[in-house]
């Protein structure tokens, strides 16, 4: 079992805390003068995403949790599990919805994500940050209207729907921000 | 009378969460050589010039620490420690708190309050007489979480350091005095109440500035603290330290009464220049040292 001492905590180190891998957004070292130091420390727990705090007296070891980040690509969907593969070894990963989390709403065939492996399984996939996908459905907006003001949904081929200026028009393509869920311009073939 | 010194020693403070750095000697005089420390404050040789008879004095020392580095600690830092032979604790606080005004160009009102009193304030309960599992459900309704600590003093600590430290000194200087005899360090022990000693400690903008002592002059006393805290190094699987005999055999021949304080000047500046590492003021700190 691979463990960590307080001294080599920094930010992206991966520790496994209450039974959940974890990774350091921040660590703090707070000692008085004279007295017991303590590592305060911030992390994302890589299964939830959520963020929590810990407090470590300096010194303490703690269990080290093996996690890597891995480049897969998204392949298909057969409606309970999202397979992925690497493309340097061609091994296959299965995925659930857990794992998948928001990141079903912006992927399609072929499209590279950033996928986290604990234990060699996947835990969590990042969309890429942009995305281009074609719009299925959307109002007819009004011949000549720029793209200030206003906006009106659209759907996604993937089934997300972003807010997108008027002029923007059926079968069209759009470049999207998926850390925001945000339109950011029209993409020509 | 400002004075200079040895910043390395045969000896060291034994205190369990102070652990200083070491050097070897080895030429004429010590052909096998000769194990030394570097200070970690310039308090044990200061009251040898004390009991010599030397009168108020002071100097501004480098220190070094082993395990302390962070955006407020790096293991070599600047204090300003002095002496003041007939003076008690709480006069030496206003001497602090005039200096600190002297180089912060302001006057920020000063609060002084007791260490039990501060306890009280914050959490409603005595900290000379709450056991540990209050102690950790204080840590908890205060949002910290955290596991293995197995003292009481490592529970007090942790709520000084992360609960109540971070609001001290928000308007003005904070003085915090009267600690638990457990955390006397080399302070006497109170004499109207021996559960706490005349400790002091300076807090400004959350930051811990100085700490000072109603010295501890007796012999005997010293040397069993000495060895109490030798122990705990052991229980707690640190190195013993050899025990500063000359500062001892200082004791015995008479320290007069007198209180004392050291500053950590690169905090001070810090505060003073409105930063918020040490970094931001050190020439150079640990990592390009």
């Amino acid at each position: 079992m691979a463990t960590y001492s307080t001294n080599e905590f920094r930010g992206g180190l991966k520790l496994l805390l209450d039974g959940d891998p974890c990774v350091i957004i921040e660590n703090e070292f707070v000692k008085p003068g004279k007295g017991q130091a303590f590592n305060r420390v911030k992390l994302r727990n890589l299964k939830t995403g959520r963020v929590l705090e810990k407090t470590f007296k300096s010194g303490e070891s703690v269990e080290a949790a093996d996690v890597m980040d891995r480049d897969l690509q998204y392949l298909y969907n057969d409606g309970e599990y999202w397979y992925f593969m690497d493309n340097d070894s061609f091994e296959q990963y299965q995925v659930d919805a857990s794992a998948m989390g928001e990141s079903v709403k912006w992927i399609k065939d072929q499209d590279i994500c950033n996928v986290t492996l604990w234990n060699d399984a996947p835990i969590l996939v990042e969309a890429p940050n942009f995305v281009v996908l074609e719009i299925t459905d959307t109002d007819p907006g009004l011949k000549g209207d720029t793209s200030g003001g206003g906006g009106k949904p659209a759907t996604l081929e993937t089934g997300a729907v972003v807010r997108v200026p008027l002029f923007v028009q059926i079968g069209e393509k759009v470049k999207v921000d998926t850390r925001k869920g945000e339109y950011i311009n029209r993409v020509k073939d | 009378m400002e004075v200079c010194t040895p910043i390395l020693s045969q000896a060291a403070g034994t205190d369990p969460s102070i652990e200083p750095l070491h050097t070897r000697y080895t030429g004429p005089g010590y052909p096998q050589g000769l194990d030394l420390f570097l200070q970690t404050s310039p308090e044990f040789a200061m009251k040898r010039l004390l009991a010599a008879g030397s009168g108020p004095i002071y100097q501004i020392a480098q220190v070094f620490r082993d395990g302390e580095y962070g955006s407020r600690h790096n293991p070599e830092f600047t204090l300003l420690e002095w002496y003041r032979p007939g003076l008690g604790h709480h006069g030496l606080m206003k001497e602090v708190a005039d200096l600190v005004y002297a180089c912060l160009g302001e006057e920020p009102g000063v609060e002084k309050i007791s260490y039990v009193a501060l306890f009280e304030r914050t959490f409603g309960w005595n900290p000379l007489q709450a056991q540990i599992p209050q102690l950790e459900d204080a840590a908890k309704m205060h949002g910290i979480e955290t596991c293995n600590l197995e003292y009481r003093d490592q529970w007090l600590d942790l709520l000084m350091s992360l609960v109540i430290e971070p609001t001290l000194g928000a308007q003005g200087l904070t003085f915090v005095y009267d600690y638990p005899a457990s955390q006397a360090s080399l302070a006497r022990l109170s004499s109207e109440d021996e559960r706490v000693a005349s400790r002091f400690e300076l807090y400004y903008r959350g930051v811990e500035l100085a700490n000072g002592f109603h010295e501890l002059t007796d012999a005997a006393e010293q040397r069993k603290r000495f060895e109490i805290e030798n122990r705990q190094r052991q229980q707690h699987g640190l190195a013993q330290l050899p025990v500063d005999e000359n500062l001892l055999e200082a004791l015995e021949s008479g320290l007069p009464d007198c209180a004392g304080v050291a500053l950590g000047l690169d905090r001070l500046l810090m505060l003073q220049q409105g930063e918020v590492a040490l970094d931001d003021v050190l020439t150079f700190s640990l990592k390009n040292a």
